[in-house]
């Protein structure tokens, strides 16, 4: 009897869940996706320091598209002088900020569905320096051509996320939310 | 009181309407102009500055680099990160009034993109020319 009262009482609590759900971007709805549906995408977490120094130049990729030994390699201390050809070094006490920030929210552990495919797709002695080079994340934009991405000048590289993901900054790459400026949902 | 705080609002907003229209120089300008004088700097020139802005140099990759491949041509419009498209906000303080507003961030993008474009750090005379320059923008 006490069992069926508090099923009874989880189906009233997950009923504006329900409801939530269905605004929110990627979800389909449905009680399942209310319970579940916020570990589809990789895990929405923001750090000021993080989108000031390192979102001034592209887009703030999510901790959880990397594993933890990919960002350590990126953020350790003499990398940035040369991060892929720009000097994008900070004081030590920023860098720190940032490592810590990507390391406590990085692929490894996440329990969220992207983050989980990235880190499945990378060989264990592998340390893929960019998203773009994550297997995963490769074969998801295999098929893309270059007048979509590399020589649409409101793209012009697979790093410029939010380009065409219009929630990347939310956190959701979801298909219904691509759309590629000058194709729209043509790809 | 209520009439002393009313007399002080007008007060103070005749004092800040002209200093406004004539729109100051931010402090963290003159903060710097002044550090660059300490090294060494002297005679900022604002119109050396303009050409240097658009002046191209060679890069490693082959192509040619200047402040506007990324800030673009008109400063009053945004421009795009060369490598990765990102949005770069207009340079312009008459239209981002943010700009040249705190030092450490000047400085901290005088270091990133100096060594990007022309491949060395500017000098401190050059860092003033270019703050004479963009602080009327």
């Amino acid at each position: 009897m006490r069992r069926w009262a508090v099923l009874a009482g989880l189906l009233v609590l997950g009923t504006p869940a329900v409801a939530a759900a269905d605004d929110s971007p990627g979800g389909s709805g449905g009680f399942l996706d209310a319970l579940f549906g916020r570990h589809k995408e990789v895990e929405p977490v923001h750090n000021d320091t993080y989108e000031e120094e390192c979102g001034a130049c592209h887009f703030a990729y999510q901790p959880g598209l990397l594993p933890r030994r990919s960002w350590d390699r990126v953020v350790a201390p003499d990398a940035l002088e040369d991060h892929f050809g720009d000097d994008a070094s900070v004081e030590e006490p920023v860098r720190k900020e940032i490592a810590a920030f990507l390391d406590a929210h990085a692929a490894d552990d996440s329990w969220y569905k992207r983050s989980i495919k990235v880190r499945r797709s990378i060989p264990k002695d592998e340390a893929p320096l960019r998203i773009t080079d994550v297997p995963y994340i490769r074969r998801k934009h295999a098929d893309l051509d270059k007048a979509r991405v590399q020589d649409n000048p409101k793209v012009k590289s697979l790093a410029n996320c939010a380009a065409c993901h219009r929630k990347a900054a939310d956190a959701v790459y979801d298909d219904d939310t691509v759309d590629i400026p000058g194709f729209g949902r043509d790809w | 009181m209520q009439k002393q705080l009313v007399r002080a609002a007008i007060v103070l907003a005749l004092v800040a309407v002209p200093g406004i229209a004539l729109a100051a120089d931010p402090a963290a300008v003159t903060q710097l102009l002044d550090q660059y004088r300490q090294e060494g700097a002297a005679g900022f020139d604002a119109a050396r500055a303009k050409d240097d802005w658009t002046k191209e140099h060679p890069a490693d990759d082959g192509k040619m680099r200047s402040c506007i491949t990324c800030h673009g041509s008109d400063l009053t419009k945004p421009g795009r990160h060369a490598k990765t498209g990102k949005v770069i906000d207009p340079m312009a303080r008459s239209v981002n009034p943010d700009r040249y507003t705190d030092p450490a961030k000047i400085e901290k993008w005088f270091k990133r993109n100096c060594k990007w474009a022309w491949g060395r750090l500017c000098t401190p005379q050059e860092k003033g020319s270019f703050l004479m320059f963009l602080k009327d923008t």
